[in-house]
């Protein structure tokens, strides 16, 4: 697909321990080492299996029903009065988000795995709702693990989990969000090692997570490389996507490293502003280091203490980010830039009236990137964004604030 | 050689060594100093100072609130090794092993930890989230620099992963009884005895046995197979159990946390 050789393509990360560049690796206690090196094994097993290909991609069409469309924002675009904008619909995708992808794919190498109980954390709840999916279409028990503040502020998809057969346990440890979350599901994991298989729901964790996590999440790239050139009849000069811990991004970049003419951005959630320390932005604010089984960047004190992140998106609200995307902002492939929660909440609006779609908050975030630079651009040039998620599950958090402004 | 001879003493005595485990810090400076210092009196063979961490993914609830009382009371990995420095000041026998979590240790600086470390008589390092597929990392420049890394052996560690995880360890092994985090349940004796075989065939290092130990019979029954048994969150929930409402050392903080030291030391005594 590419005329790159394979020494200078961006494609081949990881390397077999799992770095990309000094990032990824494998930092995990002994007793879960045997385990990823498992399923490890049974992942690249799974790669030349055709029977686990045709499986996959049976659900993925009849389940979740990908393709999922690409549509051309046609108001979006004369109210920017730029470059043309695009969007790859995976809010469409069974369960109203991209993290479906990946867990469908998990979920079924778990099932190769002979592994019937499915451990999984969450902190919007899309991760948690699409794994509690998977395990009712698979008949296998789910225990998801998600802060107590985000059980508040996330309550329907807390019932979706219930109601779809899910052991929701709310994590009150720490800070009670994301990352709480995920050190709960690991101790979880130590806890029942032999019988469980993790499904960690973003781009990050130890080898091969992060890896695998992104090929999953890469149907979504490959489909919309194919989608825009049949649209457009060549490639976008620009794709864009939010980033918590990365895994749509990784999804819609990956498939387009090679193409040097397509400007990547990665927009990080700047929550009320980088400078006032209330902030997701890993790569931003952040510095390298290790946490969760891989070094990348992390919010964290002078003391390598963890710091907590904020946004007003759950699902961003994470103090590091993917091991990958922390090695293509050291490579300058992807350009990482960040948007506020008032700028999220804007375009959360705007994308609502102008195109009868309601977006979540955090493709919301990509939105908002986009509204600060396509307008500068030429309307012959064309920019793709991930629409990885619907809004419905942020509609309790949203409104309030934008009575409060008038604008409803 | 710190930690060969207190082994060796031990054996020579017919009976295990005890290891006991507190967060440096906990809940603030000076009392886990006098703790810390007060340790070797009670029959505590060895040490194991745990470096606090944000995110202790390996841990239960108690090291877990141990860890935050102590990043709450303001103390710094600096802090830890000063901790070191006076203990070994005070105590030039008695092995003290540095327990936590990678990414303070990466963020300080390895070389500049090694050194300070080695400097302020630290013997060994038990790195969490360390496996030997990480051991560029840290185990191999600490061994440069004089400094023992034990290693965790799990339940999960099969026979052909075993050399793996011994290839680079030193001091002596650290078997985790249980698949699971600190301080929540027990292993059988039967499955101890089982392991320390497992391990006696595979390593010449003493075989220690730690998580779920959390009393004087339980050492006991531990020692009668293990050469080292090491309690942790037992001594850190009666040290939590003397703390005010807000989370303040008592009067009776050191003393409770020292008293059940010397009870768990009771148990060293194999049973025959």
């Amino acid at each position: 697909m590419n005329d790159q050789t394979a020494m200078n393509s961006y494609r081949n990360q990881p390397d077999e321990d799992g770095r990309f560049g000094i990032h990824g690796g494998r930092f995990v206690a002994e007793t879960l080492m045997p385990l990823i090196l498992n399923v490890e094994k049974a992942w690249k097993d799974s790669l030349t299996d055709q029977d686990f290909i045709d499986e996959l991609n049976y659900y993925r069409k009849h389940y979740i029903g990908r393709p999922s469309a690409m549509y051309f924002a046609e108001r979006l675009t004369a109210h920017f009065g730029g470059a043309k904008l695009y969007m790859k619909r995976d809010e469409l995708n069974h369960t109203g988000a991209h993290k479906i992808n990946n867990v469908l794919g998990q979920a079924l190498l778990a099932k190769r795995m002979g592994k019937t109980k499915i451990i999984a954390e969450t902190g919007a709840g899309q991760h948690g709702v699409a794994s509690a999916t998977a395990c009712a279409l698979f008949d296998m028990e789910c225990e998801v693990f998600m802060g107590a503040e985000d059980v508040e502020r996330q309550k329907p998809n807390v019932d979706r989990m219930r109601l779809l057969g899910a052991k929701v346990h709310p994590v009150t440890s720490g800070t009670g969000t994301l990352k709480d979350a995920m050190n709960e599901a690991l101790r979880y994991w130590v806890s029942n090692a032999e019988t469980h298989f993790y499904i960690i729901g973003t781009a990050a964790g130890p080898h091969p997570y992060p890896a695998m996590v992104r090929d999953f999440q890469s149907i979504i790239g490959i489909e919309a490389r194919e989608q825009i050139i049949e649209a457009e009849g060549k490639l976008p000069d620009a794709i864009v996507a939010c980033i918590g811990g990365g895994s749509n991004a990784l999804g819609l970049f990956h498939p387009f490293l090679d193409d040097e003419s397509v400007d990547i951005y990665g927009v990080e959630a700047a929550g009320k502003g980088i400078e006032t320390g209330d902030h997701a932005a890993s790569l931003t604010g952040g510095v390298p280091g290790v946490l969760h089984g891989n070094r990348t960047y992390l919010l964290q004190d002078a003391d390598g203490q963890i710091k907590d992140a904020y946004s007003i998106s759950a699902g961003l609200d994470y103090p590091g980010i993917g091991p990958e995307h922390a090695w293509l902002h050291e490579t300058g492939r992807v350009n990482y830039v960040s948007a506020t929660d008032e700028d999220a909440l804007e375009y959360f609006r705007l994308c609502s009236r102008l195109e009868g779609i309601i977006p979540a908050l955090e493709p919301s975030h990509a939105l908002a990137f986009i509204g600060s630079m396509i307008g500068d651009m030429d309307k012959d040039q064309v920019v793709l964004m991930n629409m990885c998620g619907r809004g419905d599950k942020d509609l309790g958090a949203v409104l309030p604030m934008l009575e409060e402004r008038g604008q409803l | 050689m710190r930690i060969a001879a207190a082994f060796e003493k031990a054996k020579a005595e017919g009976r295990a060594a005890l290891g006991i485990f507190i967060t440096a810090g906990d809940p603030d400076l000076d009392t886990s100093r006098q703790i810390l210092m007060g340790l070797p009196e009670q029959g505590v063979d060895f040490v194991e100072l745990g470096m606090p961490f944000s995110d202790p993914m390996a841990d239960g609830p108690s090291i877990q609130a141990a860890s935050l009382r102590a990043l709450k009371a303001g103390v710094k990995l600096a802090d830890v090794l000063a901790l070191a420095t006076e203990f070994r000041a005070a105590h030039p026998d008695v092995p003290l092993i540095l327990m936590g979590y990678y990414n303070p240790i990466y963020i300080y600086g390895v070389d500049r930890f090694l050194n300070e470390a080695k400097a302020a008589g630290v013997d060994g390092l038990i790195m969490v989230d360390l496996p030997p597929e990480e051991d560029q990392e840290l185990c191999l420049p600490a061994r440069d620099a004089g400094l023992d890394f034990i290693r965790l052996i799990t339940p999960t560690t099969d026979d052909n992963r075993m050399p793996v995880v011994l290839a680079n360890s030193s001091g002596f092994v650290y078997y985790v009884s249980i698949t699971g985090i600190t301080g929540t349940r027990s292993a059988s004796a039967d499955s101890i005895k089982a392991a320390m075989e497992r391990i006696r065939n595979a390593s010449d290092l003493p075989a220690v046995v730690g998580f779920g130990i959390k009393t004087a019979d339980q050492v006991r029954e531990a020692a009668t197979h293990a050469d080292g048994v090491v309690v942790g969150s037992a001594v850190v929930d009666e040290l939590a159990n003397s703390l005010d409402e807000k989370g303040a050392a008592t009067s009776a903080t050191v003393s409770k946390t020292l008293a059940l030291a010397k009870e768990l030391a009771s148990g060293r005594q194999r049973d025959v």
